[in-house]
C-alpha cells in the first residue's frame, strides 16, 4: 500500500510484520510494541532499521528510551473519529523529541491530513486503487492550502495568528 | 467586542470555502454520509426530525446590531422567518438545504460569524456570563479570556476528534450566571490573597444522562497560564476519555471514575511539561484583546434618573417589567436590561426576523450597540441609560417583546423537543406553552417571585432540567409521552441537582403537577422566601404529598 | 392493518420523504407504499438503499403504520409529528396564513 509522504505518493518499503513471523528476510520491518518490549536480543541489536506500530491507548514516555531505535514509527486510527493518536503524535514530536518518520494508519480520510500534517506526522497510507491514490493526493495538496492561519501552536512550523500579530507589532515599531 | 482582523478573517472565510468543498464532495459521491456526517456536525449541520439544522455560533453570546441584522437576514432568506436562541448562547435555524449552507456560511462571515465547532466532538462554542462588562460584581470582563479561548480552540489540530463534545464555560462574577458547574470546564476569574487576578477551575461536570456538579481541581490558576492548562485538562482526557461507550465518554465520567484528587494530580503533571511553553500569549497579544472588552464611553450619571422614576411612578406595565427585566448595572446612571423571549404562548427562545431587527436598532439607538443572548434563551441589552429605558420598553413591547417575566415561572428554558429534535422523546415546547398560558396573570406570577422551571424532550439534558428548580423531563412510555418532575436543582454558584419527585405526569396532567407543586410551595413558604430555599428547607416530602396523595 | 412504510429526507434540502408507488419519492404520507410483508419491506428498502447511493436521499428506514381506508397513520407520536410537520412553532401561524 502507497503512502503520501512530504507531498508525494511513494511505495510503501516498511511492512507489518505480525509477531509469530520471522523477521529475518525483511529489509524495514514494523513491529508490534509487544514484540519490541518482550523483544529477544536479537531485535534489540538488529542492526538494519526498525519501525514501531504503537497501540493509540500507549502512553508515549513508555517508548522514550527507546525512541532512536526506530526509523518509523506507525499511530493507529482504528476509525477516524478516534482522536488519540494526534495526542501521541505531539507528545512523541514535543516532549520525547522523535525526529523520526511519523506515519498515520488505519482509517485516514483527506479532511484529517491537515490536523495530522500539524501534530507532526509525515506520512499517511493511503487505501484503494490508482484512481483513489490520485484522489487522495490531491486532497493533500488541497488540505495542507486549505487553511493557512492557525490559530494555535503545534507540532509543526506554522507560526499561529498569535506570532504572526507579534511580527506585526515589531515590524511596526521597528519602521 | 472584538473584532476581527486580517488573521481571524482569513481562517472564517478560508472555513466558509473549506465546507463548500465538503458539501460538494457530498453532492457528488465521493463524500458518503457516514463521512461527510462528522464533517458537517463540525460546522454545526444536523440533520434534524423535519430537515437540516444549522447552529450559528454567537461566541460568549455577544453580538453587535450588524450582526443581529444579518441573523435576521438569514433567516428571512434561507429559513422560514425565525431563529431560535439556545442555551449555549447561540441561534439554532430549523429549516435551512443543505445545498445553500456554504452560501448562508459567506454572509456570517461578512459580519465576522461563522458556525465553526458548534457541534461534533470538539471544543465547542465557549460561553460566558451574559452580564460581562455589566455586572457590579464582577473581578474582570470574562470575555477576554473567553475570546482567547475561542481562538485557541478554532481548528484545534489535536482536539477536534475528542472522546465527545466539550464545552467550556467563563465568568469573572461570584454570582454564577454562566452555570459553571455543569460544564466539561467551567472557569471563574477571582482574586487570590495578593490580588492577582486568575481562575477557579472546575471540570467535569454536566448534564445528560449522567449529571455532575464538578469538582474545583485548581483553587487558583494565573491568567497567564490559562492555556497551557487547558491544554493539558484536554489532552488527559483526549488520551483517557473513554471512547467504547458513548454514554459514559463526557470528561465527567473520567473524572469521577479516577477521582478528582488524581484527575488533578494527571493534569498538573501534564501542565507541567506545557507551562511556560509557546501557548503563553505576549503580554501586548492578551492586551490587544483586552482592549476590544474596554467599557463603553459611560456618561457620569447620577445613580436615580428623574424621568425614569416618574415614568415608573406613571406607568404600572413600565413599573412592574422593571422589577423583573431590569438588573444593576457597575455604572451609575446606567442599566441591565433583559429582553423576554418568552411571551405567553410563544416558543421559548424563538425570535421572529423581525423581532432580531427591532432588538439591533434598539440595540444601536440606546444600547452601546452591544446585544447578548443568555444562557436561559433571553436577549440582554447590557448597557442602557436609565433615561432611554422608557423609550426601550416601548420599543419592545412594539416588536412583541415586553414579556415582564424575567426569573419568574413563565421564564422556561425549553429544549425544541419532539416538535423538532431527531433524539427527543417527548415534546417540550407545548408543555412550556401551557404552563405559561396557566400562570398568565403576571400579578400571580410576581407573587410567587423567583422561580426557574426548566424542561428537556430527552435524557441529554439540552433544557437544562437538572438544576431547574423545578425541573421537567419528557420520557417515552410506550408510545406516550410523559414528564418526570425534579425539584430543587440550581445552575448557579449554589449548584444542586434536581431529586426527582415520583412517578412521572402524562401530557394532560403535567400542567396542573406544576400548578399543585406552586401552590404548596406558596402555603409553606416563609416571609420572603423564595421556591428554591423553601424547597432546602423542607424538602421533597410536602411536594410529594400534594402530588399523589389522592393516587 | 399494520405495515410498514419507508422514509427518508432529501439530501440536497432535508425534506421529508415517503418511497411512494413506482419508487417515487412524495412529501405526502399517504402516497406512502405500505409493505405488508418481509419481503415487500426488503424490496422497498432495496429502492430507498439505492437512491441513498445515487445521493436523491439520505438517512432511509423503515417504520410501522397502521393503514386505515387505504391511508398509512405512523403508530409512534416521533414519526406523526415528522409527517405532520412541528405542533407548534414561530412561523405556523404565517404558515397557515399562506
Amino acid at each position: 500500500m502507497p503512502v503520501i509522504k512530504d507531498g508525494r505518493l511513494v511505495e510503501d518499503d516498511w511492512t507489518f510484520i505480525p509477531d509469530f513471523l520471522p523477521l529475518d528476510e525483511v529489509a524495514r520491518p514494523v513491529v508490534s510494541l509487544a514484540r519490541w518490549r518482550d523483544g529477544d536480543c536479537a531485535l534489540r541489536a538488529r542492526n538494519g532499521r526498525l519501525g514501531l506500530r504503537l497501540p493509540n491507548d500507549t502512553d508515549p514516555a513508555a517508548i522514550g528510551a527507546d525512541l532512536d531505535r526506530f526509523a518509523l514509527i506507525e499511530l493507529e486510527f482504528p476509525v477516524f473519529k478516534d482522536g488519540r493518536a494526534y495526542s501521541q503524535a505531539r507528545l512523541l514530536r514535543e516532549r520525547h523529541g522523535y525526529r523520526g518518520e511519523l506515519r498515520a494508519v488505519g482509517e485516514v480520510v483527506r479532511d484529517q491530513y491537515f490536523f495530522l500534517e500539524r501534530c507532526g506526522f509525515d506520512s499517511v497510507s493511503v487505501a484503494g486503487d490508482k484512481a483513489d491514490q490520485g484522489r487522495a493526493l490531491e486532497g493533500w495538496y488541497e488540505a495542507m492550502a486549505e487553511i493557512s492561519v492557525p490559530m494555535q501552536p503545534a507540532a509543526d512550523q506554522r507560526p499561529p495568528a498569535s506570532s504572526l500579530r507579534e511580527r506585526r507589532r515589531a515590524a511596526a515599531v521597528a519602521s | 467586542m472584538y473584532r476581527y482582523d486580517e488573521f481571524d478573517s482569513t481562517l472564517v472565510n478560508e472555513r466558509v470555502v473549506q465546507f463548500r468543498g465538503q458539501v460538494a464532495r457530498r453532492l457528488s459521491g465521493e463524500l458518503d454520509e457516514d463521512h461527510f456526517k462528522p464533517l458537517r456536525l463540525m460546522n454545526g449541520l444536523y440533520l434534524q426530525l423535519h430537515a437540516y439544522m444549522l447552529r450559528v455560533a454567537i461566541p460568549y453570546g455577544t453580538l453587535d446590531s450588524l450582526q443581529m441584522r444579518r441573523l435576521a437576514r438569514i433567516a428571512r432568506v434561507y429559513d422560514r422567518g425565525y431563529g431560535h436562541f439556545t442555551t449555549r448562547q447561540n441561534i439554532q435555524y430549523n429549516w435551512p438545504k443543505l445545498a445553500e449552507v456554504p452560501d448562508l456560511l459567506a454572509e456570517l462571515a461578512e459580519v465576522e460569524m461563522h458556525a465553526i465547532q458548534t457541534s461534533g466532538n470538539c471544543i465547542r462554542n465557549v460561553t460566558a456570563d451574559h452580564f460581562a462588562g455589566a455586572a457590579a460584581d464582577e473581578v474582570e470582563d470574562p470575555r477576554i479570556h473567553a475570546e482567547i479561548i475561542r481562538q485557541w480552540s478554532t481548528l484545534h489540530p489535536e482536539f477536534s476528534f475528542l472522546p465527545r463534545k466539550f464545552k467550556i464555560a467563563v465568568t469573572g462574577a461570584a454570582r454564577d450566571r454562566a452555570a459553571i458547574k455543569v460544564h466539561d470546564i467551567g472557569l471563574q476569574l477571582r482574586r487570590d490573597a495578593a490580588g492577582e487576578v486568575g481562575f477557579r477551575v472546575i471540570v467535569g461536570g454536566g448534564q445528560g444522562r449522567t449529571p455532575m456538579i464538578g469538582p474545583t481541581i485548581r483553587e487558583f490558576l494565573p491568567k497567564a497560564d490559562l492555556l497551557s492548562y487547558l491544554e493539558a485538562i484536554l489532552r488527559v482526557y483526549n488520551r483517557l476519555g473513554r471512547r467504547d461507550n458513548l454514554f459514559k465518554a463526557r470528561i465527567k465520567i473520567l473524572v469521577a471514575s479516577v477521582g478528582a484528587d488524581i484527575f488533578a494530580a494527571m493534569v498538573e503533571e501534564e501542565w507541567r511539561a506545557l507551562r511556560g511553553g509557546s501557548l503563553d500569549l505576549p503580554a501586548e497579544e492578551v492586551a490587544r484583546i483586552a482592549a476590544y472588552f474596554a467599557p463603553p464611553p459611560f456618561e457620569n450619571l447620577p445613580a436615580q434618573d428623574t424621568g425614569f422614576e416618574a415614568m415608573r411612578f406613571e406607568d404600572r406595565d413600565f413599573a412592574r417589567w422593571c422589577r423583573t427585566n431590569l438588573h444593576v448595572h457597575k455604572q451609575p446612571g446606567y442599566a441591565i436590561l433583559s429582553i423576554s423571549l418568552k411571551p405567553v404562548g410563544g416558543v421559548p427562545g424563538d425570535a421572529t426576523a423581525e423581532q432580531m431587527e427591532a432588538v439591533a436598532d434598539l440595540a444601536e439607538r440606546y444600547g452601546q450597540d452591544e446585544i447578548r443572548v443568555s444562557h436561559e434563551q433571553n436577549l440582554v441589552l447590557p448597557h442602557v441609560r436609565l433615561r432611554d429605558v422608557h423609550a426601550v420598553w416601548q420599543g419592545l413591547v412594539a416588536a412583541g417583546l415586553g414579556a415582564a417575566n424575567i426569573g419568574l415561572v413563565s421564564d422556561m428554558i425549553s429544549c425544541p423537543g419532539l416538535d423538532y429534535c431527531n433524539l427527543a422523546n417527548a415534546r417540550s415546547i407545548p408543555v412550556a406553552q401551557r404552563i405559561a398560558t396557566r400562570f398568565a396573570d403576571l400579578d400571580r406570577q410576581h407573587d410567587i417571585g423567583e422561580l426557574k422551571l426548566k424542561i428537556s424532550g430527552c435524557i441529554n439534558a439540552c433544557g437544562h432540567h437538572h438544576v431547574g428548580h423545578i425541573g421537567i423531563l419528557g420520557v417515552d412510555k410506550k408510545g406516550r409521552e410523559f414528564y418526570q418532575i425534579t425539584l430543587g436543582g440550581s445552575a448557579g454558584e449554589d449548584a444542586s441537582l434536581g431529586d426527582i419527585v415520583g412517578p412521572a405526569f402524562s401530557y394532560d396532567d403535567v400542567v396542573d403537577a406544576v400548578e399543585s407543586l406552586v401552590e404548596t410551595y406558596l402555603d409553606l413558604r416563609e416571609e420572603g422566601e423564595l421556591f428554591l430555599d423553601a424547597y432546602r428547607r423542607v424538602g421533597l416530602a410536602p411536594f410529594k404529598e400534594a402530588l399523589y396523595a389522592g393516587h | 392493518m399494520s405495515a410498514r412504510i419507508v422514509t427518508a429526507n432529501g439530501l440536497r434540502d432535508g425534506e421529508v420523504l415517503y418511497l411512494a408507488c413506482g419508487g417515487r419519492w412524495s412529501r405526502d404520507l399517504a402516497e406512502a407504499e405500505p409493505a405488508e410483508t418481509e419481503q415487500a419491506e426488503a424490496a422497498l428498502m432495496a429502492i430507498a438503499e439505492r437512491a441513498v447511493r445515487c445521493r436523491d436521499v439520505v438517512e432511509a428506514y423503515a417504520m410501522a403504520v397502521t393503514v386505515e381506508d387505504g391511508a398509512p397513520r405512523p403508530l409512534s407520536q416521533r414519526e406523526r409529528i415528522r409527517a405532520a410537520g412541528p405542533t407548534v412553532g414561530t412561523d405556523i401561524a404565517t404558515e397557515r396564513g399562506r
